[in-house]
């Protein structure tokens, strides 16, 4: 209220036809960017006899089709092989990243420059330069078709210790220096005083792996071969072929590789937009 | 002092002679051992090794032999390959600016936007959340004839004719970037909206008394301001769409990158030569060129950018 009183003038603007109209052309847009979405999952909830029916709520809206989908077993399968794996490269990269990422910010010895600029230069190299020698890999050691196979090249990124390193470059040495004279050694102090104080990055760097690697089309389709093995993408990209035309299928299997994220989003937007924009300004 | 007495029991007494700063020494190495052998064997060899592969005429079925240069001059030779390339470097420089103008303009506007705020920001942001082969799907629907196709029955009760869309080789690539575009917007409207933020208001107040206008403020003060936010999202969208493949391959699975190629990219012509084909030693050129293409444009970008 103090500032509202202050400066009325710029705190409380007029009400401008233009900032109406602005107002309502950014929503008009934003009704549109979802347009795709409520589509698609108005149609999964639709059965074969209304698809072309398209009108965006469901006369007759049925989970029919997500019962025949999850019922059926591969979707729930894919599922949790996409949880499985997202879950995994996630936890290996806010350990492993800010592990590296503290390390380079933190200690004073001598390489400590070389192995920054090496782990830094690895963001020119494009992962599709390194896929073919990484099958070669999967199949000499029998990574091919496995948890570990689909998982192995991104469980540490650059991206992520460059992030890492920038913000543990904002924690005060004071407090390191602290802990080590109260005899921690130097794994706890970085577990235990160092970690607490970087949360918000660390929920960034989490944020984006685990949605990099739950969306990952390009790397799981080539080193799966069994269906069993598919990541939800990979799963639904193979469902959707042999659907053929039934729509409402395909719909309500895009919906099951969607929703997850989506719903999550709802719960943590506060976070998720917070750590998108520290990502994007630091990293 | 536990910690500490354990250490010195543990290492013969050597660890408690040792000064502080030789501990640090030994406990930072210790912290990289692990990453730095992942780095060396799952990047560095890895990268040297495709260097290598594009120099030989490696398959799946028989042993790579040395061949020297030559998958290179073939693919300077190969029709399809320029192709690609045109497309390739078509949904960069459709998709770049289209993607950059629209999202600008988006957060402009939404940055003064107090009603409804967060809201109006999670619709545009909801996209890029989603997973781009399934969104594919949703997209290829979009764009059937009708009485399925929802573009084509909009298009029809406007009275405007039907489009054939995936159909034709004009209209398959604008269509398959729209997608890709549209997942992208949410992402760089929330950097925009971040970098906006950063720009001390003192700095508008100032010009207002100045009396700048509207518009001689954006130009004068936002846009300068704004550039190290836009050489970022310039060269992370560019990147982006260089190496454009989930969408184009789902879009349509009959034919990836088509109808007649128009719409591969170069991503999708690696894994067609690579996994249809299985000449590895052939694709693994063209990926050393997709190294090089990405290399100098973020270079020059980056060069650009700073000059200015």
């Amino acid at each position: 209220m103090k500032a509202a009183a202050s400066s009325s003038s710029l705190a409380m603007p007029k009400i401008r036809p233009s900032r109406i109209l602005a107002w309502t052309l950014l929503f008009i847009g934003g009704v549109i960017m979802v347009t795709p979405l409520l589509f698609m999952l108005s149609t999964s909830l639709k059965d074969a006899s209304q698809v072309y029916d398209l009108r965006v709520i469901p006369e007759a809206p049925t989970l029919d089709n997500y019962i025949e989908i999850l019922g059926d077993g591969r979707f729930t399968r894919w599922l949790i092989n996409s949880t499985i794996v997202a879950m995994i490269v996630t936890l290996s990269n806010v350990f492993f990243d800010s592990l590296v990422g503290y390390t380079l910010a933190k200690f004073r010895f001598r390489g400590r420059y070389i192995v920054f600029i090496a782990i830094l230069s690895t963001l020119m190299i494009p992962t599709e330069m390194l896929v073919l020698p990484w099958y070669l890999m999967a199949s000499q050691f029998g990574w091919l078709d496995s948890y570990w196979g689909i998982m192995f090249p991104g469980m540490m990124t650059a991206f992520g210790t460059f992030l890492m390193k920038q913000f543990f470059e904002g924690v005060p040495d004071d407090f390191l220096e602290a802990a080590r004279i109260d005899g921690l050694n130097e794994f706890t102090i970085w577990w235990k005083i160092a970690m607490p104080l970087v949360t918000p990055a660390l929920s960034a760097l989490a944020i984006f792996t685990f949605l990099g690697n739950w969306t990952a089309f390009f790397w799981p389709l080539i080193v799966t071969t069994s269906a069993e093995l598919y990541t939800l993408p990979v799963g639904l990209s193979s469902f959707a072929v042999e659907q053929s035309i039934q729509w409402e299928k395909i719909m309500t299997g895009a919906s099951i590789a969607t929703l997850p994220t989506l719903i999550i989003f709802l719960f943590l937007q506060r976070y998720i937009v917070r750590g998108v924009m520290l990502a994007g300004l630091k990293g | 002092m536990s910690a500490v007495s354990h250490r010195e029991a543990a290492s013969g007494g050597l660890w408690s002679r040792m000064s502080l700063g030789q501990k640090q020494v030994i406990w930072a190495w210790s912290f990289l051992a692990v990453p730095l052998v992942f780095y060396v064997v799952i990047r560095f060899w890895p990268t040297f090794q495709a260097f290598y592969l594009s120099t030989t005429d490696w398959t799946i079925t028989k042993p790579a032999a040395f061949v020297g240069l030559e998958n290179y001059w073939r693919l300077f030779e190969d029709p399809l390959f320029w192709q690609v390339f045109r497309n390739t470097f078509l949904y960069l420089i459709l998709g770049t600016p289209i993607s950059l103008l629209i999202s600008f303009v988006v957060a402009y506007y939404l940055d003064r936007v107090r009603f409804m705020h967060s809201f109006i920001r999670a619709l545009y942001f909801l996209p890029f959340l989603t997973t781009a082969a399934a969104m594919a799907w949703v997209w290829r629907w979009f764009y059937q004839p009708v009485p399925i196709g929802v573009i084509n029955d909009l298009l029809s009760s406007l009275g405007v004719p039907q489009q054939p869309f995936l159909r034709s080789t004009t209209q398959a690539l604008p269509a398959v970037l729209a997608p890709a575009v549209w997942a992208g917007l949410g992402f760089q409207i929330i950097i925009f909206l971040a970098g906006l933020r950063a720009i001390p208001v003192t700095y508008y107040e100032a010009a207002r008394i100045d009396g700048l206008s509207e518009g001689a403020i954006l130009r004068k003060i936002t846009l300068p301001l704004l550039k190290p936010t836009l050489v970022f999202l310039v060269v992370f969208s560019s990147i982006g769409f260089l190496r454009i493949f989930d969408q184009v391959y789902n879009i349509n699975t009959n034919d990836p990158g088509g109808p007649l190629n128009s719409t591969k990219p170069l991503v999708l012509m690696i894994y067609q030569t690579a996994f249809s084909s299985y000449e590895m030693g052939y694709a693994a050129a063209q990926t050393v060129v997709l190294f090089v293409i990405l290399l100098v444009i973020s270079l020059v970008q980056l060069r650009l950018m700073r000059d200015r």
